[in-house]
């Protein structure tokens, strides 16, 4: 992986306001501590060494995800040249917990930040071939214009981090 | 249309500018802008349109199969799909699905096409509209009047009201905050406790039967997961063949309508979905404290139904005109981009379902001509949307033809009179004001032959007056002043004066209608300055080009206008002299329009070899020409206002190089358009539109650094309308370069 989409990655998650995170798996959980607001609400994560605290509710009933101030799911993808991550929803509730938290944290592989849209939907179309049910690209907060100005949360987030994990 | 029907509608449009018309500017304002710069930062933008249209054209043509495709694939990953042949089918089905259950919806104007929420509600079921904008429509019980944005007319003030009046909450409501934040809550309600989501799609991938759904505030994903029953509406157009091309138009969308590179989510669902649900809570007494222990259940059987609705779709695919409009992917560029609507949008310039450019098509193609024929006299061909639309439908094709078509469906009252006396190739039934204004050349012929007498008629009280209640002329524009010696009987007189051997260039100057028998001034001025740059200069009689019956809907007429055109040009082009033309819309016919009205071999001679005056001027500085011939400006202070058309066709820049060459310090407006449109802003229902849209560029133009210049501009309307909103008289570029 050249580090020119992380570079690019970096650049576009600050131009549409996501603060982004940087640590090896060894160092996510102090990574990811200043970004936790309790009640955290999650999902479990698919790298190999990186696991949620505790304090992070996994299995939460929907009184939790409602009162939950931040959410972290894996992203299966970081797209460098808009600063989107790829939240892929299944059982384990990624859609619920990323949506319904004030704060969604997105964590992400270095390897899986791809360039463009081009290269995604290379990889989208093959994961939706192969069964993935559903892959929502979510670039910054909710948002609407719907109330005579724009505000940032709408239905969804209020804000987004990205926690990179910069050895995976 | 009668003289009552006109006044109406006048009304109509005057209400509308004081009711809505300031929100709708200044929030297709914004999106026009942002669509500016969004797609300036893309590198391949026009390539990205090209891939997009090559893909949507492929998948119009594969249809039936990706249909059948599409129903192989959704069924085999567990869902059901639904071909309804019309609303009522779709809505019939629909309903057996709901069964009575409550509902939540996320934004789909497919599913407002079908006006599914009155069906769904008459069979018991409860609907929630939870997109933020449909919300507030829903509470207010109106419209959308916009595709994308559908309360796009209304203020945050006016919001505001109508919360604090329906809910009366604690604290009254103020902020969008405030107001965004309420909804959610109030919203997120009734998603929990619904059972079934609803949602359209903006694309469906026919080889894994794949749904995208381009979304902002996140309704849609929560409609989907809480629920165990998902319903997807999309009309059958949305299918593509298949993941990997939905690609540009991921790209293309945001960017085309709001302006924004991307939307917060572009949700990629392949149903039926395995989130885990809330379940619905209907048959309980209520949430509440049960909330506390309410686990989330296996989303493992959750339902799902693509109801993909044909209603008149089919008939479009094989309508060789209409079929461009199922193209369309919704992204409101051609509103945004359009005067009209930016002023009075889509409350006017909108059928039963759909509003802006593109309505008229999707109008007459789902819900008939008649509704169409309600606003597609608002599209005044003045092309803007063409660059815009990100799958490059012609648009203003589309709404000539419709126009066409009504002109032809119609009995006109006044048939006895006008068969004969107007020399067009229409049948009778053409609305009286259309054919007057079609037939201009005829009229300008005609008025020139009589001038003066013919203006001191045409400007008697009596005179205006009897124009206003039989063609519907309004009687507060000033009518163009006929000249009674033509430019080419001038030029006939006075002859060629550069030495056809010694001249760099040979041209055939294209006297339009207008600059013929009207401007005349502006035709002189560019024979004279053509020659002052050694070109030999000829002013071949030739006829109206047919921008003026093809902007009332008159094929047939504006047809044989451009053969007569031909047959006159033709010989000086087969000559090897250029064409150039003073007028931009009538260019613009020789190099757009006229490939649909002539054979190919006659349109691309003459549109190659035909030029703006500017743009020639420009063409022959850059060759060598002694640019000393023609008048310095020495910083002279011009306010320039390009023509639409001639901006569609990238022709600005010559012009305002030209007269920065030539030491003149310019400045240009931004608008769209002037809103005079040719015949658009002399018709009695359309000239308060038309002034309005007029004022902004007035307020351009008035600036404190604009007010003290020289008002220049390139089409006839833009100089007639800037005549009239302005005490200081425009003229044309040609003109400062004169140097007599």
């Amino acid at each position: 992986m050249s580090v020119e989409p992380i570079a690019t990655f970096e650049t576009s998650l600050d131009e549409i306001g996501v603060e982004l995170v940087r640590a090896p798996a060894a160092e996510f959980e102090s990574a990811l501590a200043p970004l936790l607001d309790a009640p955290a609400v999650g999902t479990p994560l698919p790298f190999a060494g990186v696991s949620l605290p505790d304090a992070v509710e996994t299995d939460p009933t929907v009184a939790d995800l409602e009162a939950a101030r931040t959410g972290v799911t894996a992203a299966g993808y970081g797209i460098a040249d808009y600063g989107s991550v790829v939240i892929q929803g299944g059982p384990a509730g990624e859609e619920p917990v990323s949506l319904y938290a004030d704060e969604h944290v997105a964590v992400v592989a270095a390897s899986d930040v791809l360039p463009d849209m081009d290269a995604t939907f290379d990889r989208l179309a093959e994961d939706a071939r192969e069964g993935t049910g559903q892959a929502v690209i979510a670039t910054g907060p909710s948002a609407t214009a719907d109330m005579g100005a724009l505000v940032k949360g709408a239905h969804g987030p209020i804000e987004v981090a990205v926690v990179l994990l910069e050895d995976r | 249309m009668s003289a009552d029907d006109r006044r109406r509608k006048a009304e109509r449009i005057r209400h509308l500018l004081e009711t809505e018309g300031d929100s709708v500017h200044e929030n297709t304002r914004v999106f026009n802008e942002g669509r500016y710069e969004s797609t300036a930062d893309l590198d391949d933008y026009e390539a990205l349109k090209d891939e997009a249209r090559a893909i949507k054209e492929n998948a119009i043509e594969r249809l039936p199969e990706l249909l059948d495709r599409v129903t192989e694939t959704v069924e085999a990953n567990g869902g059901s799909v639904y071909v309804a042949d019309d609303a009522a089918d779709a809505n019939r089905y629909v309903s057996e699905v709901v069964d009575g259950r409550t509902v939540v919806k996320s934004k789909s104007m497919t599913s407002e096409e079908i006006d599914v929420n009155d069906a769904l509600e008459e069979r018991g079921a409860t609907v929630w509209e939870t997109d933020l904008a449909e919300f507030v429509l829903q509470v207010a019980d109106e419209a959308p009047s916009h595709i994308v944005a559908p309360a796009i007319h209304k203020s945050r003030e006016e919001i505001a009201d109508l919360f604090n009046e329906v809910f009366d909450p604690d604290e009254p409501l103020e902020t969008a905050e405030e107001l965004t934040r309420f909804a959610r809550e109030y919203l997120g309600e009734k998603i929990l406790d619904a059972e079934v989501g609803m949602t359209g799609a903006n694309f469906v991938a026919a080889d894994t039967g794949t749904l995208a759904l381009v979304t902002s505030e996140g309704n849609a994903r929560k409609c989907v997961q809480a629920t165990d029953t998902h319903v997807a509406v999309a009309g059958v157009e949305k299918i593509v063949p298949s993941v990997e091309d939905l690609q540009p138009f991921v790209e293309l969308i945001g960017r085309s309508g709001t302006g924004q590179d991307i939307t917060s989510y572009v949700s990629l669902f392949t149903p039926p979905g395995d989130s885990p649900t809330f379940g619905g809570t209907d048959g309980d007494d209520g949430r509440g404290s049960s909330d506390e222990v309410r686990e989330l259940e296996s989303g493992d059987d959750r339902e799902f139904h693509l109801v993909l609705i044909d209603n008149g779709r089919m008939a479009m695919r094989e309508d060789d005109d209409l079929r461009e409009t199922l193209y369309c992917i919704r992204c409101s560029a051609c509103a945004n981009s359009c005067a009209n609507f930016q002023h009075v949008g889509g409350h006017a310039f909108g059928g039963e379902t759909y509003s802006g450019g593109i309505a008229t098509g999707w109008e007459a193609g789902v819900h008939g001509q008649e509704s169409a024929a309600e606003f597609n006299d608002l599209c005044t061909g003045c092309s803007r949307c063409v660059n815009q639309c990100p799958v490059k439908i012609d648009i203003p094709w589309i709404n000539t033809v419709v126009r066409d078509r009504i002109n032809r469906g119609k009995e006109g009252k006044f048939d006895f009179l006008v068969e004969g006396l107007t020399p067009d190739a229409e049948p009778g039934g053409v609305d009286f004001q259309k054919r007057l204004f079609g037939n201009f050349d005829a009229l300008a012929r005609l008025g020139s032959a009589f001038a003066p007498l013919s203006n001191w008629v045409a400007r008697s009280a009596p005179a205006r007056s009897m124009m206003e209640r039989t063609v519907g002329v309004d009687s507060r524009r000033e009518l163009p002043q006929f000249e009674r010696e033509s430019l080419v009987d001038w030029f006939a007189d006075r002859g060629p004066r550069v030495d056809p051997d010694e001249a760099r260039r040979k041209v055939a100057l294209y006297p339009d209608a207008y600059t013929n028998y009207v401007r005349t001034e502006r035709g002189k001025a560019a024979v004279r300055v053509l020659e002052s740059l050694g070109v030999r200069v000829d002013v071949p009689a030739a006829g109206e080009s047919g921008r003026a019956p093809l902007s009332q809907g008159m094929v047939a007429t504006a047809r044989s206008n451009a053969e007569a055109v031909y047959e006159a040009l033709s010989p000086a082009v087969a000559a090897g002299r250029d064409v150039v033309v003073i007028e931009p819309s009538d260019l613009a016919m020789f190099r757009r329009e006229y490939e649909r009205l002539l054979p190919e071999d006659n349109y691309d001679a003459l549109s190659e070899n035909s030029y703006e005056v500017m743009e020639y001027v420009y063409g022959l500085l850059e060759d060598g020409a002694n640019a000393d011939a023609l008048s310095a400006g020495d910083g002279e202070r011009i306010a320039y206002h390009g023509h639409c058309q001639q901006r569609t066709l990238g022709l600005e820049p010559y012009t305002l190089a030209v007269l920065e060459e030539r030491g003149f310090d310019v400045v240009t407006s931004d608008v769209e358009c002037c809103g005079m449109a040719g015949s658009f802003g002399y018709k009695s229902e359309y000239y308060d539109l038309s002034v309005d849209v007029g004022e902004t560029l007035v307020d351009q133009f008035t600036t404190d650094d604009a007010a003290d210049r020289t008002v220049v501009a390139s089409g006839t309307s833009c100089l007639e309308q800037l005549d009239a909103l302005l005490t200081r008289r425009p003229a044309h570029p040609v003109r400062l370069l004169d140097a007599r």
